[in-house]
């Protein structure tokens, strides 16, 4: 059969599609999900997972790893600081966060912090760590919940992460986890914008290579909130998966909104074993 | 054509795009003009009957906001620096493959490697997804774009 397009909506003929055994195994694991057929949906395979997980902290030149490991100039301390300052200052009810979790945060379970996005009962959803922050506001200091990515709450993200550095990731992907795992892998592996690159292609198939100077790291998220050097400032991991979609001239999902967690979630448990290194410093 | 049930389904989607996407008619936009690929992945017919210049190619093919080739591609283009390794070197491409092949992989190279990473550069706007507001309806480059590297590239003997 020619390869032949047609008029506008015609079909593409991927000969991923023309072998039955691959068009039922697809189709198959497509019903399980009950998700519907994506036509943008690169494939799955059974382990997913980077035989081992590395740190972009790698790829960084000898004077960024400095940059990042000498606390005086890495600038993403100024935004640790901050949330230092905000960790103190009383809340609504009269408590501060450290009140409750201790004047350096001694208190926080530092195992804990590295394990998030974790299951909430009470919300009856995943949160991350700044989601979790901002739920302590509300239940515990009778504040109203802040924005997403509002300069308070990435603060105190920052900050709290901090006093987990060198603590290993271990997000589990264990009960109703899985299912938000299984949404963000897809969501990884989903082409979009008019480059129509999916994240695994850059991040996955082609990582150690060279798209002109930038080399292609594993997406790893350890160190986040990170400190960009070509933006300049502290960028929360959504932040981050947006400027991403942006490159690829794609329509970004919003930070804090359900994919981009499901992505959060794919992604830490993709890194898991890697130890945290926030306030981390990219190019 | 009868296409099997499964396909006819995961195009539903795209049926949705369609209004949003349509190229015709806006501004600055030129209309898609459909294509035909061949048994050997080629389109043998240059696009809309157009005639390519060499020079214009090399100069797309090095323009960070148009073909932008050398982010992947090593190229002879001596004069820039740090050309890609994510694709394979295009020297002496003009000798591995024909016209009408080079075409259709400038073209949409998920016609010939569905998982590929590389751009379809002239794909229909409409079969596209999630595209940026600002990006809608367009074709990553024109079909005049397209055969100036077409014609460029076939001569890298
Ligand atoms: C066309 C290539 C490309 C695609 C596609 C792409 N990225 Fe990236 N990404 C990059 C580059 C280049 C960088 C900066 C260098 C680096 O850290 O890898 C980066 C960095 C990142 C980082 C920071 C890594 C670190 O060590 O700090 C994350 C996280 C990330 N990308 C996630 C994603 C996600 C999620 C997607 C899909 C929505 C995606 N990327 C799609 C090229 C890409
Ligand atoms: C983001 C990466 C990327 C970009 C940008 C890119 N390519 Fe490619 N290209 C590839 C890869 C990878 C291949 C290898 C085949 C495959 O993956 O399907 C390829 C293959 C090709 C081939 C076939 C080569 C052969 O020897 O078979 C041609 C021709 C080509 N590209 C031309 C271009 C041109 C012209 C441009 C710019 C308008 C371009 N490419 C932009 C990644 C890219």
């Amino acid at each position: 059969m020619p390869a032949s397009e047609g008029a506008r909506g015609g079909e593409p003929e991927t000969g991923l599609f023309r072998k039955p055994a691959i068009l039922a195994g697809l189709l198959f694991l497509l019903a399980s999900l009950s998700l519907g057929a994506d036509p943008f949906l690169l494939p799955l395979h059974e382990e997913e997972r980077p035989p081992t997980p590395v740190s972009g902290y790698e790829s960084l030149s000898d004077e960024l790893k400095e940059m990042q490991d000498d606390d005086f100039s890495n600038p993403g301390m100024m935004m640790v600081d901050l949330g230092r300052e905000l960790f103190h200052q009383p809340r609504f009810s009269g408590d501060s966060c450290a009140t409750c979790h201790g004047e350096n945060g001694e208190r926080l379970d530092r195992g804990r912090i590295a394990a998030y996005p974790v299951w909430d009962e009470e919300e009856g959803a995943p949160v991350n760590l700044q989601m979790r922050i901002n739920l302590c506001l509300e239940r515990h200091m009778d504040e109203f919940r802040l924005p997403y990515n509002h300069t308070d709450l990435l603060a105190l993200e920052t900050f709290v992460r901090y006093l987990a550095r060198g603590e290993k990731v271990h997000v589990s992907i264990e009960g109703p986890m899985r299912e938000h795992w299984e949404r963000g892998r897809r969501i990884f592996h989903t082409r979009s914008g008019q480059y129509g690159f999916a994240c695994v292609h850059c991040h996955e198939y082609y990582v150690g290579l060279r798209l002109r100077s930038l080399e292609l790291t594993q997406a790893q998220t350890n160190g986040f909130p990170s400190y960009l050097l070509r933006s300049g400032k502290i960028l929360n991991l959504h932040q981050k998966f947006v400027g991403c979609y942006q490159n690829l001239r794609a329509e970004p999902y919003e930070p804090g909104s359900p994919e981009l967690l499901d992505l959060e979630i794919y992604l830490g448990w993709r890194g898991n074993g890697l130890p945290i290194e926030t306030p981390a410093v990219r190019p | 054509m009868g296409y099997p049930f499964a396909v006819t389904r995961r195009l539903l989607p795209l049926l949705f795009l369609i209004p949003l996407s349509t190229p015709a008619g806006e501004a600055g936009t030129e209309p898609y003009i459909p294509w035909t690929a061949s048994d050997d992945y080629a389109i043998e017919e240059p696009l809309g009957g157009l005639v390519g210049d060499p020079a214009r190619g090399r100069e797309i093919a090095r323009d960070r906001g148009r073909g932008n080739c050398i982010a992947c591609h090593l190229l002879p283009i001596p004069e820039e620096p740090d050309h890609g390794t994510v694709g394979p070197p295009l020297i002496g491409v003009g000798s591995r493959l024909t016209e009408g092949q080079i075409r259709l992989r400038v073209v949409d190279e998920q016609r010939v490697n569905p998982p590929t990473i590389m751009p379809a550069f002239y794909r229909d706007p409409a079969r596209l997804t999630r595209v940026d507001p600002a990006y809608r309806g367009k074709t990553l480059l024109t079909a005049q774009e397209v055969e100036d590297l077409v014609a460029w590239l076939k001569g890298l003997k």
